[in-house]
C-alpha cells in the first residue's frame, strides 16, 4: 500500500536508466489530520446534547370542588411576583382585599442572597436533611443506587410538612428566563411543592404601589 | 575477525494499519454525528442546573424566537420507516384541504425545523434556495381564529402518540408568549413540558444555609 510502482519504459538504447526508486508516500501530515478531526468529532458528538427541565402542570379542564380543591395554609404560602428586569417581589401568606391590611411587598433579585437565601431560610428542615443525606452517598457512608436516592429524596419531599409552598406568578413585563431562573431556584433549594399561577387583580395593583 | 555490520537501516514505521484504523473511526464519526439542525433562528435557551438529558427521538419540539415566532418540529421516531413527518403533514393537508404529492411529503420528511402558515408549507419545501426558504419561516400562526399551532400538536398526538413535548425558547422571550403555548398544549392534553436549557452548575451545600437567627 501506498507505494507506487512506476514502471520503467524501456528507453531507446537504453543509454540513461534513471535510479530505480519507490515513491513511498509521507502519510504524516494525514494521520495529524485525522487525529484533530477525530478528537473535534468526538468532542463535538458528546456535548451537543441538549439538556431539559421537565415540569408538570396540573390537569386543565379538570372541574375542581372547590370543597375539595388542595387547601393552603397561609402562613406557609409563599408567593413569589416576577416582574422582569432581574427584580423578584415576595410576600408571606394571602394577599385578600376583603382582609386587610394587605401584606407588603418585599423586593429582592434572582442573585445568590437575593431570592435563593429566603427559599433556603424557609426550607432549612428540608434542605438539610437531603443535604445531608447527599452528603452520606458523596463520602461514601451509605451506599445506594441513583434510583433508589431519588426516590428516597421525592419520598422526603413529600412527606414534607414544613417547607413553604411557593406560588410563582409572572406578570406580562416577565421574560421567559425568569421563569425558568425561579424554576430553577426550586431545583437548586429543594422546595417540595412550587406551583406556577396566575396574578391576581389584586397583586398587580400591589406590584403597582410596590418600592421601586 | 570482521565484525558483521548490520546494514544501517533508517527506522521506518508502517503507518498504513493506522491510518486504515484512523480512516475508519473517521468516517464512523462522521456517519453517526448529529449535527446541530440548522435552526431558523438563532435561540439562546436560558440556563438550568438540570442534567437531564434530551430523548433522542420521538420528540415534538416547539421552538420560540426571541420576537415571538414559533415554530414547530417533529421527529420520524425511533424507527425512521414510520414517517412519522409525512403522515403528519399528510393529515394536516387534509384538515386544510392541500393535497401534497408523494415526493412531497417524502421531501418533508427529511426536513427540520418550520414555521409558515399551511399554505405555504408546499412552496416552502419545493423552494430550491435556502434563501426562498428562509424567508418564508414567518412563524406558525397562533390566532384565535384560525390557530394552526394547535391542529400541529393535536395531529402530531394522533401520529406519534408517544411523542414527548419539548418547549425550546429564547431567554429574552416575553413569558406571555410561552405561556400561551403552554395553555395551548395543555388544552390538548400535553401536561408534561421539556424546557430546553442549557447545563450551569450551580451547587449550594449545607455551608450556604443562611446560620439560624
Amino acid at each position: 500500500m501506498a507505494e507506487l510502482i512506476v514502471e520503467e519504459k524501456g528507453k531507446k538504447g537504453g543509454k540513461r536508466r534513471p535510479k530505480k526508486h519507490s515513491t513511498r508516500i509521507d502519510m504524516t501530515p494525514m494521520v495529524d489530520l485525522m487525529c484533530l478531526l477525530i478528537t473535534f468529532f468526538m468532542l463535538t458528538t458528546a456535548f451537543s446534547k441538549p439538556k431539559v427541565m421537565v415540569i408538570t402542570m396540573p390537569e386543565k379542564d379538570k372541574k375542581e370542588d372547590p370543597k375539595n380543591a388542595p387547601k393552603i395554609s397561609a402562613e406557609r404560602t409563599l408567593n413569589i411576583l416576577l416582574t422582569g428586569n432581574d427584580v423578584v417581589y415576595y410576600y408571606m401568606g394571602m394577599a385578600d382585599p376583603k382582609k386587610p391590611p394587605l401584606p407588603t411587598l418585599v423586593k429582592t433579585d434572582f442573585s445568590k442572597d437575593g431570592i435563593r437565601k429566603i427559599l433556603l431560610i424557609k426550607n432549612r428542615d428540608l434542605f438539610t436533611r437531603i443535604a445531608e443525606y447527599r452528603d452520606q452517598r458523596i463520602t461514601g457512608k451509605l451506599v445506594v443506587a441513583d434510583t433508589t436516592a431519588d426516590n428516597e429524596i421525592k419520598k422526603m419531599k413529600k412527606e414534607d410538612k414544613k417547607g413553604p409552598i411557593v406560588l410563582i406568578k409572572a406578570d406580562s413585563k416577565a421574560k421567559y428566563k425568569d421563569i425558568v431562573n425561579i424554576i430553577d431556584e426550586m431545583a437548586i433549594c429543594n422546595i417540595a411543592s412550587y406551583a406556577i399561577v396566575d396574578l391576581s387583580p389584586v397583586e398587580l395593583e400591589m406590584i403597582k404601589n410596590a418600592p421601586k | 575477525m570482521p565484525k558483521i555490520k548490520a546494514p544501517v537501516r533508517t527506522p521506518h514505521i508502517d503507518m498504513t494499519p493506522m491510518v486504515d484504523l484512523f480512516s475508519v473511526l473517521l468516517i464512523f464519526l462522521l456517519l453517526t454525528a448529529s449535527f446541530r439542525p440548522s435552526e431558523v433562528k438563532p435561540i439562546e435557551a436560558p440556563t438550568s442546573v438540570s442534567e437531564k438529558q434530551a430523548p433522542d427521538n420521538d420528540i415534538m419540539t416547539i421552538l420560540i424566537s426571541k420576537d415571538s415566532l414559533i415554530f414547530f418540529n417533529i421527529d420520524n421516531g425511533k424507527d425512521t420507516s414510520t414517517h412519522f413527518r409525512s403522515k403528519l403533514l399528510q393529515k394536516m393537508g387534509e384538515q386544510y384541504k392541500i393535497t401534497f404529492t408523494p415526493a412531497e411529503l417524502n421531501r418533508f420528511g427529511k426536513m427540520a425545523a418550520f414555521g409558515m402558515p399551511i399554505k405555504d408549507v408546499k412552496s416552502w419545501i419545493n423552494a430550491s434556495e435556502s434563501k426562498d426558504r428562509d424567508l418564508l419561516q414567518i412563524g406558525v400562526p397562533t390566532d384565535s381564529t384560525d390557530n394552526q399551532l394547535a391542529w400541529w400538536v393535536r395531529l402530531a398526538r394522533l401520529t406519534n402518540p408517544g411523542a414527548e413535548v419539548a418547549l425550546k425558547a429564547d431567554a429574552e422571550t416575553p413569558y406571555m408568549t410561552v405561556k400561551k403555548v403552554m395553555d395551548l398544549l395543555q388544552e390538548n392534553k400535553v401536561n408534561k413540558f421539556n424546557l430546553v436549557t442549557n447545563l450551569m452548575k450551580e451547587e449550594v451545600t449545607l455551608k450556604d444555609l443562611p446560620p439560624k437567627q
